[in-house]
């Protein structure tokens, strides 16, 4: 009477783990897609200008941004489609970047705040007027190291 | 004999460390766009404006004007000229007088030599002044500092600055100190 065959070992049977790698696979590409994207939500429009002469920004961690342009079109009806600037991800005025360097360098560790920098992501249609008053800002709260963000220019042709 | 002899199963718990060490690789490299621009160093807050008197044959004056023509040494200028206006004044290589003085300066690499250190560049536009038109002015003269740097580099160490250990790209780079002033805007008409 021996119908049910006891299991050799009698220990606990082994997993099957060829689907551990696809989910480790799904997890891996939706880093990818994730890790890409990750930026502010432009409210302005930036076109930014062509340059040849470029450096690059180095530590990211030191580095923060202001962005100045017209706003994008679904803000136009609100906003009008005066130049705007943006910070983190809402519009301001020159007043507030005093506050935004600021609160922007508290957030940094005490060594690594002399070295900040500010990346100008500026409009290449934009006028100076407004850039001159952010830089003029940017003086006052002592953030003195800036980049003119550019894009390469392919042809050197003037 | 007539039994099915089974293949052995692979064994797979491998694959995913392998994917594992992928999504870390990913996880560590991926960055945003990389950013890139033009790197300049505002001059510190000043309380009044102090007007520095500066020699006149020390200063290049760029003017870039509200429809986005360029003004330099009291005429109106194309954009490629500027490059070697700017080269010509850094340099002073004929020791002109009209050109900036040369001063002897102590470098290292180079012993004592004669610079136009006291120049400057100022660089001036105007509030309608358009930003691509700007960064067009600054970019050549970046580029001329930038050739003149090379050009050194080449004749004394016979390499690219690019390629020079940080000690001598730093007596080059002395040699011929970026001065560019971004002077406060001015309304012209």
């Amino acid at each position: 009477m021996s119908k049910f065959k006891k299991k050799s070992g009698g220990g606990v049977p082994e997993l099957n783990m060829s689907s551990m790698s696809d989910i480790v696979f799904m997890f891996l590409f939706f880093f990818m897609s994730v890790t890409t994207m990750k930026e502010v939500n432009m409210k302005v429009v930036v076109n930014l200008p062509h340059a040849t002469e470029l450096t690059k920004l180095e530590k990211k961690s030191l580095v923060t941004f202001i962005y100045i342009g017209q706003p994008t079109r679904e803000n136009r009806a609100r906003m009008g489609s005066e130049t705007r600037i943006q910070l983190n991800d809402k519009y301001a005025e020159v007043d507030d970047i005093q506050d935004y360097i600021a609160q922007e360098k508290g957030s940094m560790k005490e060594e690594d705040q002399p070295y900040m920098q500010v990346s100008l992501k500026i409009d290449e249609n934009t006028q100076m007027g407004i850039v001159n008053d952010v830089k003029q800002a940017l003086r006052k709260a002592y953030a003195l190291k800036i980049n003119y963000s550019s894009r390469m220019r392919e042809t050197t042709a003037n | 004999m007539g039994t099915v002899k089974k293949l052995p199963q692979p064994n797979t718990s491998s694959t995913a460390d392998i994917a594992f060490l992928l999504l870390i690789f990913f996880l560590l490299t991926t960055t945003m766009d990389t950013d890139s621009g033009i790197t300049r160093k505002l001059p510190p807050p000043v309380d009044e404006d102090v007007e520095q008197k500066v020699e006149e044959r020390n200063t290049l004056v760029v003017l870039v004007s509200y429809d986005n023509r360029i003004m330099c040494k009291g005429r109106e200028i194309e954009l490629w000229e500027l490059k070697d206006i700017a080269k010509e004044f850094i340099d002073n290589p004929a020791n002109d007088p009209k050109l900036p003085k040369k001063v002897p300066v102590t470098i290292d690499f180079f012993g004592e030599v004669e610079i136009t250190k006291p120049h400057v560049i100022s660089l001036q536009n105007d509030r309608a002044t358009k930003y691509w038109r700007y960064m067009d002015v600054q970019n050549e003269l970046i580029a001329a500092y930038n050739e003149l740097r090379e050009e050194l580099s080449q004749k004394t160490f016979g390499k690219t600055y690019a390629d020079l250990d940080e000690a001598r790209q730093k007596a080059v780079a002395a040699y011929y100190p970026q001065k560019i002033s971004e002077a406060e805007p001015k309304t012209y008409n």
